[in-house]
């Protein structure tokens, strides 16, 4: 078998951090980042005795990430043990869901060279995160000793599982930036990979392009961010490939994607594979949704990022790719909105965002609410623009300002002086100077060198610092040395 | 009759008419257990100084002229597998031998917050897995009525400290029988609540679907006052049921002219001592004498009941007890590498039963047996509640024997375990129902030990088993004799 002929057939299993502000069967806290073991109490620690009661908001918040997952919730769903040992699993079980998950029958569309594909969701089931252990060395098993953290105990999570419909690490990317953006739209999680309250793992395997049955597959684990989930998935590809190629079978096993080797290892065959010995916990009641309930999160449901892109098109006659990036994400996107609301020229906001706001975004790794910058500051800005008090170039280092300080653009413009020059016979006698400084470059310029004109226009901005109105320049220049 | 012999609303008229205090009647009962526990060995631990310091507190309180429930002041026994906060809890286990929990279980909390006094915690059968103590880690308590015989178990301690008169109540759970066994064989009223209407929080779980906390009490007054105190819903409780929690005491006298009671023959066949059912075919008679109608029934799927309790029962055990592995708390065997310490932990921290168990329930449970065991109990479990529930369209109350025998000698029946369940064949069908159950001393046989019987009603209808109990109760007096302990009063009385 050639690999040119091979198809790659994916399914992700998602884990996601809900955003409640206290964990799914107690009252601890959630907060990440505080000094371990402080968010934790006799039920979280699964001592002798407790009993865990369901967090309402959780149970919310996944049925609003199964709805915005175009889900049907369950009327009837339970709670299950899944049996293991582990130190960082207090109660030696994990409230889960097993075979009655709160919802299924979603998907998902994501665009593939402009070409649009629907991943299905095959279920979203709620259960409770793990503490987190710290070795004294690279493993367990290695370690002199490992510490336990329990402050993730007890945390919520819903699981996202697709159906194998991905078909290469690339659609996996786009699957896994997808759902993020629908999940943060909704506010039902921060899913930060680094932090772990975004986790994937991938079931993938290989099959004669056309082929009906499924190739033998393994389960990717510890791919910890979305670069990691497309290099482990290529690896993984190009090895089922090649190793078909050769004539080898793939074997049933789980592999741990090794970041710094780059490369996936075996981590335990099928024999190993656990046996959870999953039950119906009896600690909690069946969970029965009250339909209208459902409905009223339904009505409550945010514009999500597809609705929300064609709107921009349509309402904005954005191009496509504008209006995706300024979805991308809740905050820009209503970032952007509200600019055009308050300074209603679409394109010229769209320009400044995508440009100046998104440079400065991305070189400080902030999301736009974490800095002082607002829609007010950035349409005054575009505002000083077009009323021709300050030119398009000032009004960039203008905004750099604002962007760090949070002060009025008019304030600045007035305090450094930017007010650009358009007045024509102060600005003739500027232009006249140059020419008389420069009578080399003036005949260049009438022996034919267009670059010239550029180099003189270079020397009245500079000569104004930058403040002398463009279009004038040009017109007066141009005037003079015809 | 000495004033540990008294019952709780006996003492609590004298607390209140301040002829004694609360601190002269722990005084007074700390002492019975100085004198008796040698013997009986009911207790894993005594707690003296908490215990006088609560009993001085109630009567701070009521010098204060503060308004007090009927079991302020009155010293009670819990046994050892709810939690306590500062108290170890130890479920009589290697294992928690030395863990001392960070929290109050509900029910010990609403104890508290009626003044009650907690004399100690009690022995049981490791887990509460056994009908006799003998599979305490510790050691084995002793019947009172007879020394060499079993008070029954799990919660055998709870019963024998209350018979022995060494706490005026106790608490116990019970998941097959667990309460009603020990006090059938030590001749005090025990009560197992519908499942739901006493908060499990705090219990140290063995089967959550069939556990539940009940009172071991002197007479059945005693019983309906610590159910006031105990029952309800509650927030930390998923599965405690949001049901009206009526005032026990006013099912006390009501008559029980016209009451239907049925017999289920199933209860009454091979399997029961000749004496055992003499008995209590007498205690019914009684019953009939005061107007109730009674028939025989049956319950044709009660033969199931012991085989489905142990598929499901060692299979959320083994589930529950997964969490004691060695990393937090309670014992830790130190071995070279995670899977040897939790396997030397757990081998040595549990004993036989309670390892046979933890293996049944695995296998059940395992992928592949799954349908063929625990998810087939399960359903033969809906068909013996089925059976309740059409026997409770006819009957208000059915009647059985608690045990199929009084109380066995020790070791008899220790290296048997088929033997050991049989012991809870009455009181298992109960559990798997969610009904409630209450023992009711009855009689005794001609060695002198104590016979209870068994008392079942519909969900939530313990004030009707109350009822029926305290007419009975009224019409004789078995719950007046105490055992012969050497330096009881109680003991000439019965002899």
């Amino acid at each position: 078998m050639r690999k040119e002929d091979l198809e790659t057939v994916i399914g992700l299993e998602v884990h996601v951090e809900l955003a409640t502000k206290s964990k799914i069967f107690c009252s601890c806290s959630t907060e990440f980042g505080a000094p371990p073991n402080t968010h934790v109490c006799p039920i979280c620690l699964g001592l002798p005795g407790v009993l865990p009661v369901l967090n309402k908001k959780a149970l919310e918040y996944a049925v609003r990430a199964a709805l915005a997952l175009n889900c049907e919730i369950a009327p009837f769903s339970k709670f299950d043990r899944k049996n293991y040992f582990y130190p960082d699993l207090p109660k030696a079980y994990q409230i889960s869901q097993y075979d009655q998950p709160l919802a299924y029958g979603g998907y998902v569309d994501i665009e593939v060279n402009g070409e649009k594909r629907r991943i299905r969701i095959k279920r979203v089931h709620l259960e409770e995160d793990a503490g987190k252990l710290l070795h004294a060395g690279d493993d367990i098993a290695g370690a002199a000793t490992s510490l336990v953290d329990f402050n993730r105990s007890g945390v919520p999570l819903i699981e996202i599982v697709s159906e194998p419909d991905i078909r290469s690490p690339e659609e996996a990317r786009l699957y896994l930036m997808k759902l993020k953006t629908i999940l943060e739209y909704l506010g039902v999680s921060d899913c930060k990979m680094e932090e772990g309250s975004l986790r994937c793992d991938a079931n993938l395997s290989v099959r004669p392009r056309g082929a009906k049955e499924l190739g033998t597959k393994t389960e990717i684990k510890n791919m910890n961010s979305f670069r990691a989930v497309f290099k482990g998935l290529e690896y993984e590809e190009r090895r089922q490939k090649e190793a078909l190629a050769a004539g080898e079978e793939i074997v049933q096993e789980t592999r741990h994607w090794d970041e710094n080797r780059s490369v996936t290892v075996s981590m335990r065959g099928k024999e190993e594979a656990h046996d959870y010995r999953y039950f119906p916990d009896p600690d909690l009641v069946p969970l029965i949704i009250d339909r209208a309930w459902v409905e009223e999160i339904r009505r409550s449901l945010p514009e999500l990022p597809d609705a929300r892109r064609e709107r921009f098109q349509r309402e904005y006659g954005l191009p496509a790719y504008d209006a995706e990036v300024l979805t991308a994400s809740r905050t820009l996107a209503d970032f952007y909105d509200e600019c055009v609301r308050l300074f209603p020229d679409p394109k010229a906001v769209s320009n400044f965002v995508m440009s100046e706001v998104l440079r400065l975004l991305n070189a400080e790794g902030k999301d736009i609410v974490d800095t002082p910058l607002t829609p007010q500051h950035l349409a005054k800005l575009l505002g000083l623009v077009k009323e021709g008090t300050i030119s398009g170039k000032i009004a960039k280092d203008v905004f750099e300002e604002v962007f760090k300080t949070g002060r009025d653009p008019a304030e600045i413009v007035k305090e450094r002086g930017l007010v650009q020059i358009s007045d024509e016979g102060e600005l003739a006698r500027i232009v006249d100077e140059v020419l008389a400084a420069n009578p080399a470059v003036v005949a260049d310029y009438r022996g034919g060198k267009e670059k010239a004109f550029t180099f003189l226009v270079g020397q009245v901005m500079k000569a104004t610092r930058g403040k002398a109105n463009p279009a004038l320049v040009n017109k007066l220049l141009k005037e003079k040395l015809s | 009759m000495e004033i540990y012999d008294l019952t709780a609303h006996e003492l609590s008229r004298l607390l209140k008419a301040r002829e004694i205090s609360a601190a002269e009647l722990t005084e007074a009962v700390l002492e019975r257990v100085d004198e008796v526990e040698p013997a009986v060995r009911a207790y894993v631990t005594v707690t003296r100084e908490e215990a006088l310091a609560a009993a001085r507190r109630v009567d701070e309180a009521r010098a204060r002229g503060e308004d007090l429930g009927p079991l302020a002041g009155i010293p009670m026994a819990v046994k050892d597998n709810m939690c306590t906060r500062t108290v170890r809890t130890t479920c009589s286990s290697r294992i928690l031998e030395n863990f001392i929990p960070p929290y109050d279980a509900t029910v010990v909390e609403r104890l508290a917050a009626a003044g009650t006094v907690m004399i100690g915690k009690t022995n049981l059968d490791e887990f509460a897995m056994g009908s006799s103590t003998e599979n305490s880690a510790f050691f084995t308590t002793r019947n009172p009525w007879d020394l060499e015989r079993v008070p029954g178990g799990s919660s055998g301690g709870s019963a024998a400290a209350v018979a022995a008169g060494e706490a005026v109540f106790s608490l116990g759970s019970d998941t097959g029988g667990s309460i009603r066994q020990p006090a059938s064989l030590c001749s005090v009223v025990g009560l197992k609540p519908t499942y739901g209407r006493v908060s499990r929080f705090g219990l140290v779980a063995f089967a959550s679907s069939l556990d539940q906390i009940g009172p071991l009490t002197k007479d059945v007054t005693d019983c309906a006052l610590v159910m006031n105190v105990i029952s309800g819903w509650d927030k930390m409780d998923s599965t405690s049921a949001p049901v009206e929690v009526p005032d026990f005491t006013q099912f006390l006298g009501r008559e029980v002219r016209g009451l239907k009671i049925g017999l289920p023959r199933e209860f009454f066949a091979e399997g029961i001592d000749r004496e055992v059912k003499e008995i209590i075919l007498t205690a019914v008679r009684v019953l009939e004498g005061l107007g109730a109608v009674v028939e025989e029934t049956s319950l044709p799927h009660s033969d199931y009941s012991l085989p489905v309790y142990y598929i499901l029962a060692p299979a959320e055990a083994s589930s529950n007890l997964a969490r004691f592995d060695g990393v937090r708390y309670g014992l830790r065997v130190d071995a070279p590498d995670l899977i040897s310490m939790y396997g030397q932990t757990r081998s040595r921290g549990f004993g036989a039963e309670v390892r046979r168990r933890i293996i049944i329930g695995t296998y059940a449970l395992s992928s592949g047996y799954y349908d063929a065991y625990y998810k087939k109990a399960q359903q033969v479990r809906t068909l013996i509640k089925q059976d309740f529930d059409r026997a409770f369209e006819k009957y208000d109350v059915l009647i059985t024997p608690t045990s199929p025998t009084p109380a066995f000698k020790i070791g008899e029946k220790a290296d048997n375990p088929i033997q050991m369940y049989l012991s809870d064949i009455c009181t298992i069908p109960v559990n798997l129902a969610g009904i409630p159950g209450l023992s009711i001393p009855c009689g005794f046989t001609a060695e002198g030990l104590p016979v209870g019987m068994q008392l079942l009603g519909k969900p939530f209808a313990e004030g009707t088993l109350l009822q029926v109990a305290y007419a009975y109760e009224q019409s004789t007096d078995h719950h007046k004799k105490r055992p012969p302990l050497a330096g009881a009063a109680g003991g000439e009385r019965h002899a």
